[in-house]
């Protein structure tokens, strides 16, 4: 019976519209739909889409609770798991976790997992419910340094459990990569993202901004003297990558860190605010992942013409389904099998074109996708005033070369063990800053992780002293 | 929030304020910059780091009207408060690594251009209580331009000063100045640091690279986050791509490629002037 009823799909702004604004594309569910989706879970005896979760989400029992129309309760759940389920619930690529187990997807769609964490979140929010228990003060000081995915989780784990926890963020702002990458359009800062961080701050978690450690403060002084007992690096993932080809340089050429981060944190599609940004008449965006998608979107959405450059094809994009269903929505074009090799410029120096190889599909890399192979003499200029570098990023090495004995992996990122400890006591590490450019949810479970090793620790010590 | 203690106009459209920033005034060193945001809507502008007071807690900035951002920052009163400041980002000056036997067997010359004299500031002032006396050279437009020569006096060998109308002082550019003290005066320098407008730097080196004297210059690239997260002040140093922010902002002169460097200030220029109307 439950399988015969499709997949509810949420209703999402017209895409003609949409692209003239910064407003969320996707509405979420209706009570109605949410129950009326939540009726098509199996509820499996042995549910995989559990272990697919990196935060382990009990994802049966608060469906089936959507279904009874149990929405507290359902809420109650989730908070078990997650600190943040209004943001995973619309970031998180569920299609190659939670969703992508589902039974239902053998033979059709799977269940909405993500929109349903989505829409009991907000379903929380709007009515002010929220489940915070605190165990009484320990005593202990906790230093988590950065507000991300991973900072928050590892700071709302250990505030719980009695811990006092400082978060110490680089930035301005709260909410690392929520703040200053993922663009309002798919994660609203003032609604969303603002009422998880103050659901945290009811925790008793304080958060000074501005302190950029390894600078401001060090990894040292935090525990030498500032006498925190132990301190958790959530830093993020660092400087962004460049394909080091010629004219990288030239004027309308820069990261996707830097546009994005001029759009979002510094909310450049704001006329009320001051900061500058630019995307000229035409954009190329190189790179494949969410975050090249992200810089399309903005980019289109402040009125440019905008094209994806891909050396693969749209089987091996790294962006999630949905996003990528959106951009093409949105009337953006893909050039897949294609590679810059130079950037051109016009006698002032500023892009005036990008010029490209084209590429074929040959054997599998390192990363198990099919390795593009340039065709010879295939180059090809495509004009464009502005190009944005969306591939990835490497360690920011500031933390490791400020603080004794923490030692680094040959990717120079913070070497930790399956637990999060780094190779210095009392100090654990989690997220980007340890695996490199990867997921919200991703950075939240190494988080969840660290705070269980850092309360074991700390409890061992006790012990022994 | 950040309470400015003090305001003070040094000259004309430049003011000093000594801004309350506890941890930042505890580890800033020479070489320095924060970043800071006046208002909730504002810019993250860099600004050089002029002085610290780590009993006090407070750090100096100094600034000058030349746009919507740095307009809005000198209105600001004194006991009111700006938004958001951060640091001490960058590196340190490279000689604060040095052995006092190395610090005694130098002979540094700085040449501060404009408001650069407010980062030589801090250098200079260190290099004086390692008991290291260098020749300073603090260029402006014009004499009522002319910032930090009292302060610098007690602490250098020789400060020289010159200006571009010749109202006071030696009358010519800093590069003017330079060979008159090498070629005229015949002194000799180990190492030049200059400090100011890019186009400054750049003929500084191109000077200095004349008569073989290391040089360095420190480079105010357009930044946005300060923390090598943004890269948009790459800058080509001796052919390979450097993050001012994380690598800098010092570097070697004669490495740096200042026509980029020039250009790749002028990225948002049209936005800025368009702002400026706006607050006009």
């Amino acid at each position: 019976m439950a399988n015969k009823i499709p997949r509810v799909h949420a209703r999402e702004q017209d895409p003609k519209i949409r692209i003239t604004n910064f407003d969320e594309v996707c509405y979420g569910y209706t009570a109605e739909e949410a129950i009326l989706e939540a009726s098509r879970c199996l509820n499996c005896k042995n549910p995989r889409c559990v272990n697919d979760c990196p935060v382990n989400i009990d994802i049966p029992k608060f469906i089936s609770q959507i279904a009874k129309n149990h929405f507290a309760k359902a809420a109650e759940t989730v908070a078990q798991y997650s600190s943040l389920p209004a943001v995973c619930g619309r970031v998180c690529p569920q299609e190659t976790q939670c969703e992508g187990t589902c039974i239902l997807g053998i033979k059709g769609e799977p269940v909405a997992i993500g929109l349903l964490e989505r829409f009991i979140a907000d379903w929380s929010r709007h009515n002010n419910v929220s489940f915070i228990e605190k165990s009484p003060d320990n005593g202990q000081k906790i230093a988590v340094i950065g507000s991300g995915p991973a900072g928050l989780s590892c700071a709302y784990d250990l505030a719980k459990i009695g811990y006092d926890v400082t978060i110490f963020e680089a930035l301005h702002e709260t909410g690392g990569v929520l703040a200053y990458g993922i663009p309002e359009f798919r994660l609203p800062k003032k609604t969303v993202v603002a009422h998880e961080i103050n659901n945290l701050k009811k925790t008793g978690v304080k958060i000074e901004t501005n302190v950029i450690i390894g600078r401001t403060l060090t990894i040292d002084q935090l525990l030498d003297e500032e006498k925190f007992d132990a301190v958790f690096i959530g830093a993020g993932a660092g400087l962004p990558k460049f394909m080091n080809i010629k004219g990288e340089n030239l004027n309308g050429v820069m990261s996707a860190n830097e546009f994005l981060t001029r759009a979002n944190l510094m909310k450049a599609f704001d006329q009320n605010y001051d900061t500058p940004i630019y995307t000229g008449k035409k954009t190329v965006v190189v790179g494949g992942g969410n975050v090249a998608m992200d810089a399309a979107r903005t980019a289109l959405r402040l009125g440019a013409e905008v094209t994806v450059v891909y050396r693969r094809t749209e089987v091996e994009l790294p962006a999630r389904r949905e996003e990528v269903v959106h951009v093409k929505e949105e009337g953006i074009d893909f050039a897949m099998l294609t590679n810059p090799v130079e950037i051109l410029g016009n006698e002032t120096g500023w892009v005036k074109q990008i010029r490209c190889v084209r590429c074929k599909l040959g054997e599998p890399d390192s990363s198990g996708r099919r390795s593009p192979v340039v065709i010879p003499d295939s180059e090809f200029n495509i004009e464009t005033d502005v190009v944005i570098m969306a591939l990835g990023t490497s360690p920011n090495p500031l933390i490791a070369s400020t603080t004794k004995g923490l030692q680094v992996n040959k990717y120079k990122c913070i070497a930790v063990d399956s637990e999060g400890q780094t190779s210095r006591a009392g100090v654990f590490a989690g997220g980007d800053i340890t695996t490199g450019a990867a997921t919200v949810i991703l950075a939240m479970g190494a988080g969840r992780k660290a705070a269980n090793a850092i309360d074991k620790y700390l409890k061992q010590n006790k012990e022994i002293h | 929030m950040y309470k400015i203690e003090t305001k003070k106009n040094i000259a004309e459209n430049i003011f000093r304020m000594d801004v309350i920033a506890p941890y930042i005034a505890k580890s800033a060193l020479p070489g320095q910059f924060v970043i800071v945001r006046t208002h909730e809507q504002g810019e993250r502008i860099p600004l050089t780091i002029c002085d610290f007071d780590k009993n006090k807690g407070t750090v100096t900035l100094v600034v000058q009207v030349l746009g919507a951002s740095s307009k809005k920052i000198c209105e600001k009163k004194q006991g009111e408060y700006i938004t958001d400041i951060t640091g001490p980002l960058g590196n340190p000056s490279e000689f604060i690594k040095f052995t006092n036997e190395q610090l005694a067997s130098k002979k540094f010359l700085f040449v501060a251009g404009g408001l650069g004299s407010a980062p030589v500031y801090p250098q200079v002032k260190w290099l004086s209580l390692h008991s290291v006396k260098p020749d300073v050279i603090i260029g402006a437009k014009t004499r009522n331009m002319m910032i930090f020569e009292n302060e610098m006096k007690p602490l250098a060998a020789n400060v020289f000063a010159a200006t571009d109308d010749g109202s006071y002082g030696f009358k010519g550019l800093v590069t003017d100045m330079i060979e008159e003290l090498i070629v005229n005066q015949n002194k000799k320098y180990d190492e030049i640091i200059a400090i100011g407008p890019m186009i400054m730097m750049k003929f500084v080196a191109l000077a200095s690279k004349k008569h073989n004297i290391k040089t360095t210059v420190s480079l105010n690239s357009v930044m946005v986050d300060g923390t090598g997260m943004c890269g948009a002040c790459r800058v080509n140093v001796g052919g390979e791509t450097k993050f001012t922010c994380v690598d800098g902002p010092e570097f070697d002169g004669h490495l740096v490629d200042f026509d980029e460097a020039l250009r790749r200030q002028t990225m948002y220029k049209n936005q800025e002037q368009q702002a400026n109307c706006k607050c006009i």
